[in-house]
């Protein structure tokens, strides 16, 4: 096994590679298989990176990518009741309609009272399917399904609370799932006919003689082309060739009579144009494999722009090399995303070690790297709202800017809070009940690392200090780490139960902690 | 180089705050961010904010009722008998209202604490305030309010006052936007997240449920962590490291976080200066009021009060929507006697409004659903006194909920023309009429 090493902070002293050849094969070791199992998915224990460094680069990318062979639940949802929210039936309409030429407040009030309490138990079913989500993303052998599967639900963002049919957006998130590293393309002819998109962007107030903007506009401003790769009558045109497309319960519908089939011209293009032909006409547009490209880079590589114009250069130049592989592929996103983990850019100094933590990648990352309980999956739902990323409550239908702006001064204090949570049970009101039934144990941890980096044992607190930082935090700038050797000399020089929980609590408190 | 071992580092820089000096010292780097005054402390009142054109010391609050509550019973139409009629098991009894002169309406008389603030010239009263196709949802209506936008997209109102106006905050070398001052937070929300109102593109407002939660838990289970913590959390970025990457904007951000947590538990933790009564909105407003006294450059302060979605059993003169009342009234009272001691009442502008109204007609539950307009109360010495139009027609409705008569964003751009001297046209994205709300600035 490779001895791990870590450098202190300060940047690496070449520039930024814009390289998109593969690294070499001898250079996939635990620092980069570290850094894949972050970026592909929500980290890993050091068993997990020792596993890929023993497949080596090819192996370890093809395992994370082909996850459809790692047997796994479906998410077939049959625990989540659809008709919380269902439209009322011919019967009950004609009973309403009845009621109210009548007159009858008895019946109305009835009728409003069935209406609020099925409002509330959808809002308690849609809290079930969030923390349903967590817990998959915390237990599932196949991190990068989630992590793709989050990563659309932020790109083709949907709320809750306009939707407010927690079944709807359950639906909407196994699409997700089943495109997850499939086929751009295929998403969007299926995110056209989605229910919860077509309730949110209001296609059910679209008629063919007012056609309702909005979906086209989305569509093509926020979902595949970007802002200025089209015009304002491409999204008038692009509204006409959805007329039609709506839903009814929980089926997509197409209705004939309000379409409106006469002949259209979307971006150039002259044809009758249907929502199909729509979207295979943006499909076609060069900028819309760039818009995407754009957006995995973000998600998976790094912040762009960033200012420095050695970075951004590099940066566009990866990202061009992507959108070129995804047009090439026809909008495959698996050569995409293989090209990318095995690229020299990936892997540069600059690139590990430099993202910031969605509040999602930082709690089910810790959980799946550090062992920890999970104690309270609605305390970490609720954390993760408290940091910004209410899952299925996307701030807006541009989803989460991600990056820095995760951080402020306050959710700081949750980051590290929710930190002392999971290795403490401890909440700042009050104790977790069962903190005295579940500690916090290291063992595997340790285990794990004495393997990873040879003489680092709970005996030589110095070398595991060292190797935990690094298995942690990648690097660490020195001022930090004599901190931590010196605290845990101070408390005896040995890693007890309790002494390496105060060790992690410090470590994760650590700002450097906030990223991967 | 001593200056460069991390301990004395530390040491020294808590030397600096203690005296209240800042002392530049060559192989030493400042963080850029920190400026003169006392390495970001707060000078009680000195410079509170450095906007150029903006009142230094005004500071708005806003008191958000969540669940919509009952306008027609808090400020009640008693004289028109159309009110009666439609609510003959919770209405007020005109013998019960609070009367206020010269106007057809009263309030419900748990507001009784208020009485005094009204009779001083302390209380406005805007009525029948809404917007046109009202949308009766409570996560769609209160997106309504919060992005001052009947589409409830884009980014909230008071995110895009603080992104305009506040903070100085312009591009650094890298062309990200600086991060404020240390220790700067143009606004506070006390709640678990900070609401859409308060978030904009570049502001980032702290949002905490009580000062307790505004700092490290971890020092609970062990006090001996708290030293390392604080060595570890106020680093400052080496010399030698690259300011512009996310590891050193971390490190800057903990630093702030620190400084931040250090000030509002101190200003919470001083001496009450007035007795507050009980519930969760004098809480905050406890809270809010410690931070105005510690001279915190915060401009605009968050609170919410829950429970106002009173479908059924919401009683008349008494009961839950009573009890609600009768804490939100004398809440206000005790915030203004406390800032009145201070001697900031004249500063401290609060607006209370809440995501619609309640139907004209009481439902078969004995209590009311959801409707459109209602009032918004406005205080401070600064207001415009007493109320301050029409209440909406009793008949005039629409299937049976009050017309609005004042759309919500003309009271928004009101408070922001008056009392902020901002740009209402350029951060509410359209033309409203200002309502008179402050009269004297």
């Amino acid at each position: 096994m490779n001895n791990a090493t870590f450098e202190p902070g300060g940047p690496a002293a070449r520039a930024i590679t814009s390289s998109m050849q593969p690294i070499k094969k001898a250079d996939f070791q635990f620092e980069q298989a570290r850094h894949l199992l972050w970026r592909a998915g929500f980290g890993g224990t050091a068993g997990q990176i020792q596993a890929l460094v023993s497949w080596g680069l090819d192996k370890s990318v093809e395992h994370l990518l082909n996850y459809d062979k790692v047997p796994f639940e479906a998410a077939t949802g049959e625990s989540f009741d659809k008709d919380i929210m269902r439209p009322l039936g011919e019967e009950e309409r004609r009973l309403y309609r009845k009621a109210q030429q009548a007159k009858d407040e008895d019946a109305l009030a009835k009728a409003r009272l069935a209406r609020q309490n099925a409002e509330q138990a959808d809002r308690t079913q849609m809290r079930e399917i969030q923390t349903w989500w967590v817990k998959r993303m915390i237990e599932t052998p196949r991190p990068l399904e989630e992590k793709m599967t989050l990563f659309w639900h932020g790109h083709f963002a949907t709320s809750y609370r306009t939707i407010e049919d927690s079944y709807h957006m359950f639906a909407q998130n196994n699409l997700f799932r089943k495109h997850a590293v499939g086929n751009f393309g295929e998403m969007l002819f299926a995110i056209i006919r989605d229910p919860a998109m077509l309730a949110y962007l209001d296609q059910n107030d679209s008629r063919k003689n007012k056609p309702n903007e909005n979906l086209a506009r989305e569509i093509m401003e926020l979902f595949s082309l970007g802002v200025g790769n089209y015009t304002e009558k491409d999204i008038k045109e692009g509204a006409r060739a959805l007329t039609g497309y709506t839903f009814r319960d929980d089926e997509f519908m197409f209705e004939k009579n309000n379409h409106d089939a006469a002949s259209k011209v979307i971006l150039g293009k002259p044809a009758s144009h249907d929502g199909d032909s729509f979207v295979r006409t943006i499909l076609e547009q060069r900028e819309c494999a760039v818009f995407i490209a754009t957006k995995l880079y973000r998600y998976l590589c790094a912040d762009y722009p960033t200012g420095s114009k050695k970075r951004d250069a590099a940066a566009k130049s990866v990202i061009s090399d992507l959108a070129a592989t995804l047009m090439a592929s026809r909008y495959e996103i698996k050569p995409v995303l293989r090209k990318l983990f095995q690229s020299q850019h990936f892997y540069d100094a600059h690139i590990v070690g430099e993202q910031i933590k969605s509040p999602v990648q930082l709690v089910v990352g810790a959980v799946r790297s550090l062992n920890t309980p999970v104690r309270d999956l609605t305390f970490l739902s609720e954390a993760c709202n408290a940091m910004g990323q209410n899952v299925f409550f996307p701030p807006s239908v541009k989803g989460w800017d991600g990056g820095r702006s995760w951080i402020n001064t306050s959710t700081m204090f949750v980051r590290q809070n929710t930190l002392v949570f999971l290795l403490s049970g401890r909440r700042s009101q009050g104790r977790d009940g069962l903190s005295d039934v579940e500690k916090y144990d290291a063992t595997k941890l340790f285990s794990e690392l004495a393997d990873a980096y040879p003489g680092a044992s709970a005996d030589d607190v110095e070398k595991m200090v060292d190797a935990i930082l690094a298995f942690t935090l990648g690097r660490t700038q020195p001022a930090s780490r004599q901190t931590l050797v010196d605290f845990v000399k101070a408390r005896g020089g040995k890693l007890d139960q309790k002494s390496t929980v105060e060790l992690m609590l410090l470590i994760t408190a650590l700002p450097e902690y906030q990223l991967c | 180089m001593s200056d460069m071992n991390p301990l004395t580092m530390a040491f020294t820089r808590r030397h600096f705050l203690h005296r209240g000096l800042v002392l530049a010292s060559a192989s030493v780097a400042l963080p850029q961010f920190l400026h003169a005054s006392a390495a970001g402390l707060p000078m009680p009142l000195e410079g509170l904010t450095s906007m150029p054109g903006v009142p230094e010391d005004h500071v708005l609050v806003v008191i958000q009722l969540s669940g919509g509550n009952d306008g027609l019973n808090t400020v009640v139409p008693y004289q028109d008998a159309a009110y009666h009629r439609a609510r003959p098991g919770i209405g007020i009894n005109e013998d019960k209202v609070v009367k206020l002169e010269k106007s057809e309406v009263g309030l419900h008389p748990a507001m009784t604490p208020l009485r005094e603030m009204y009779d001083a010239g302390l209380v406005g009263i805007v009525q029948g305030v809404g917007y046109p196709n009202p949308n009766r949802s409570h996560f769609k209506s209160m997106d309504i309010w919060h992005t001052a936008d009947t589409t409830a997209t884009g980014e909230g109102w008071l995110g895009r006052y603080m992104d305009s106006e506040c903070c100085g905050q312009g591009k650094g070398e890298s062309g990200r936007p600086e991060q404020p001052a240390s220790g700067s937070m143009p606004g506070i929300a006390i709640g678990q997240a900070a609401p859409l109102a308060m978030q904009g593109v570049k502001a980032s407002p702290i949002a905490f449920e009580n000062a307790d939660l505004f700092r490290w838990t971890g020092k609970d289970y062990n006090k001996a962590l708290s030293e390392p913590y604080d060595t570890i959390t106020r680093q400052e970025v080496g010399v030698n490291s690259d300011p512009d990457t996310n590891a050193a904007f971390l490190v800057r951000t903990a630093l702030d976080a620190q400084i931040s947590s250090d000030t509002i538990r101190k200003a919470v933790a001083a001496k009450d200066r007035v007795s507050y009564p009980g519930g969760d909105l004098a809480r905050q407003l406890k809270m809010v009021a410690s931070m105005i006294a510690a001279g915190l450059r915060t401009r605009v302060y968050y609170v919410t009060m829950g429970g106002y979605d009173t479908h059924a059993g919401q009683g008349g003169e008494f009961g839950r929507h009573s009890q609600l009342l009768g804490q939100y009234a004398s809440a206000i009272r005790a915030f203004y006697q406390d800032l009145k001691v201070q001697g900031n009442d004249g500063r401290v502008l609060t607006m209370q409004f809440s995501e619609f109204g309640r139907r004209v007609g009481q439902n078969a539950s004995q209590g009311t659903d959801h409707g459109t307009a209602a009032p918004m109360f406005f205080y401070g010495p600064m207001v415009k006194r007493g109320v301050l139009n029409e209440h909406p027609s009793l008949t005039d409705l629409d299937s049976g909920d009050l017309k609005y008569t004042t759309d919500f964003r003309s009271v928004y751009s009101g408070v922001l023309e008056q009392w902020l001297a901002a740009d209402s046209k350029k951060i509410l994205e359209g033309t409203f009429k200002p309502m008179a709300i402050v009269t004297k600035a």
